[in-house]
């Protein structure tokens, strides 16, 4: 019996919410004596070499494009193919975006559980598995059950610390994949969105975010400054992106992207509960503000009681300095 | 066309959140229930635009939940649905709301079906996609814009780092993401004719979850917020390389 785990690397290099996921699949293989095995999806090298260490104990590479996978559902079909033919118990991907909609799309093919956006494995008995997750938009945590011959879970990025084992080997077949999986969806066209640092905001390590108190899209050359010098993505709170000031995909929040960096810099941002929501997870939070009272503060490990106008270029130079003296 | 929006009720975005009986279940003593704000404010008026536009003659709404949810599913019939079901049953999980809906579905055919992206209180962003497969539908996710024309539907799809365009028939189901509309209040007018508006209420399928809500804690706070001098940018930079370790 094995574990699969799903990862797309036709595009890019392997993200670390992928390794995550196999790491977190080793972890419950080792607990009722199962394998872990990866369906790569036009995997290299480095990619097959990067999963092995993360527990990976079989890598099967499919080599060729396989139509329609920019319809969630066809690598839906694609990975319940292998369920099936691998002798497959449990799957488990990443809570992203492609992640949510496939495991989803997968639970009903296979009609079986699933959990999603665990964050921790607490148990393993028999047939049931425990985990927690995030609910009431983080302000609560849940222990979840769920049984059954099959099972879906999808790990929420950035929550779990892994570490690779540069003497795990695995077993790696590269084949073609002959079967072609039926779609209705026809892809028209593909739009990027562009962030400042073109950094993508679901999976950025650090992120510097700016709210109202930066009076007009104008004023965010010194957010960009800021995060430029520190390699973060910039995000913002929800009135500036209704307002039209930065992108809607920057909104972070209850009703916009909810995001766990590790540290993460608000400036100008009262911290309303449903922006919190979006945010509260992050490792550690900064906060500079005018307002000593801002709710922010409550939430956050570090503060500034201060102007942005006059606090960010500080910082930023301040950053930049010690990036020079630390060589990064 | 027949467009069917699936409804949550969740706690008011402001609700304190507390939990009862041994800390297994949620506490609903003094909260205010809302309609989970994708599906109103992106799925449902969506759904109504479509139909005012003259491209669907019906808009209804769906819940699968208890009694308690009838004056939520209230509130989406005063925005303008035209009628309502309430699946009665606990809707314990994302796989056992999706069974009830599916099964709804299979005995009550609708061209468009839209759900939310996710709910604000148990944060799964699952029900949608498991319908689909259930259903052997089309599926779209988070889908922040929406155009139909006849029995083809366009819509831009969030992916990593930005959307697709794309097109499918009819029927399909689709999650509602920030975007889609613009979030409407509902009038006077809308609230007298929700309270004759039917409700629907339909005993639940027999289906068997296999997940399950233990129990709950509230998330720990932080320890209180160091405070540094805005003259003194260096010491934050020091901290977090030092102490917190991020950059
Ligand atoms: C159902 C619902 C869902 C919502 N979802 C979201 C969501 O997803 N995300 C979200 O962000 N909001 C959301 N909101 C809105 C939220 O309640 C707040 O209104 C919003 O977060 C406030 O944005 P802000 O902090 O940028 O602006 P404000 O509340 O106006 O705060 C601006 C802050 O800037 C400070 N400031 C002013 N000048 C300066 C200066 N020169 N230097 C430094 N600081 C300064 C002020 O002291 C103030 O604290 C939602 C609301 C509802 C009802
Ligand atoms: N009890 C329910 N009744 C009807 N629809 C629901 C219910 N719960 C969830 N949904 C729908 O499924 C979407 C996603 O929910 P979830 O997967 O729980 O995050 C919601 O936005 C609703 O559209």
């Amino acid at each position: 019996m094995s574990i699969l785990v799903f990862s797309d690397a036709s595009n890019s290099k392997l993200k670390k919410s992928i390794l995550e996921s196999v790491y977190f699949a080793k972890q419950i293989a080792s607990k009722n004596n199962s394998k872990v095995l990866v369906l790569l999806y036009k995997g290299n090298d480095e990619s097959k070499q990067q999963l092995t260490q993360a527990g990976a104990d079989k890598i099967i590479n499919i080599t060729n494009e396989v139509q329609g996978m920019a319809d969630f559902s066809v690598t839906a079909r694609l990975i319940k193919k292998y369920v099936l033919s691998e002798n497959i118990k449990d799957v488990v991907l990443p809570f992203d975006l492609q992640g949510r909609a496939v495991s989803s799309y997968l639970a009903g093919l296979l009609n079986c559980g699933i959990v999603s956006g665990v964050i921790q494995l607490t148990d393993i008995s028999n047939d049931v598995y425990k985990f927690k997750k995030n609910v009431f938009s983080g302000k609560a945590i849940a222990t979840i059950s769920i049984s059954g011959d099959k099972k879906i879970i999808t790990l929420l990025p950035n929550s779990i610390q892994i570490q690779l084992n540069s003497a795990h080997s695995s077993e790696v077949i590269d084949i073609e994949e002959k079967d072609t999986f039926p779609t209705k969806i026809k892809i028209k066209s593909v739009e990027k969105n562009t962030t400042a640092g073109n950094i993508p905001l679901p999976e950025a390590e650090l992120v510097v975010s700016g709210g109202r108190g930066l009076k007009g899209p104008e004023n965010w050359g010194i957010i960009e400054d800021l995060a430029k010098a520190l390699g973060a993505a910039t995000a913002c709170s929800r009135p500036v992106a209704d307002s039209h000031w930065r992108p809607h995909h920057e909104h972070v929040g209850q009703t916009g992207l909810t995001i766990r960096p590790n540290l993460y810099i608000a400036i100008g941002i009262s911290g309303a509960i449903q922006h919190l929501a979006g945010v509260s997870g992050s490792k550690t939070i900064v906060v500079i503000n005018t307002d000593k009272d801002a709710p922010f503060f409550k939430a956050a490990d570090y503060g500034i009681v201060g102007d942005a106008f006059e606090v960010v270029p500080k910082l930023t130079e301040a950053i930049k300095k010690f990036k020079e003296t630390h060589h990064q | 066309m027949k467009i069917l929006v699936a409804i949550a009720q969740v706690p008011d975005t402001t609700a304190k959140i507390s939990f009862t009986d041994n800390n297994t279940k949620f506490n609903a003593t003094g909260v205010q229930f809302i309609v989970n704000p994708y599906d109103e404010w992106y799925a449902l008026v969506r759904a109504l635009e479509i139909k005012e536009a003259g491209l669907a003659e019906k808009v209804s709404v769906i819940h699968v939940g208890l009694s308690d949810a009838d004056a939520t599913i209230r509130k989406a019939l005063a925005l303008g649905a035209d009628d309502s079901f309430r699946i009665d049953t606990e809707p314990t999980d994302a796989y056992f709301v999706a069974q009830q809906l599916a099964q709804f579905v299979k005995n009550n055919p609708y061209d468009l079906i839209l759900l939310g992206k996710e709910t604000i209180s148990y944060n799964g962003g699952i029900t949608a996609g498991i319908l689909a497969g259930l259903l052997d539908y089309p599926f779209i996710s988070s889908v922040n814009k929406l155009e139909v024309s006849g029995n083809i539907i366009t819509a831009h799809q969030d992916i990593e780092g930005g959307y697709q365009v794309v097109e499918c028939s009819l029927p399909a189901v689709i999650s509602a993401n920030k975007g889609m509309a613009e979030q409407r209040i509902p009038n006077m007018k809308g609230i007298m004719a929700a309270r004759t508006k039917p409700l629907n209420v339909i005993p639940a399928y027999p289906v068997n979850t296999p997940v399950q809500y233990e129990s709950f804690e509230l998330s720990q706070g932080r320890v209180a917020c160091k405070f540094i001098d805005p003259n003194n940018v260096e010491e934050l930079v020091n901290l977090l390389h030092t102490e917190a370790k991020v950059i």
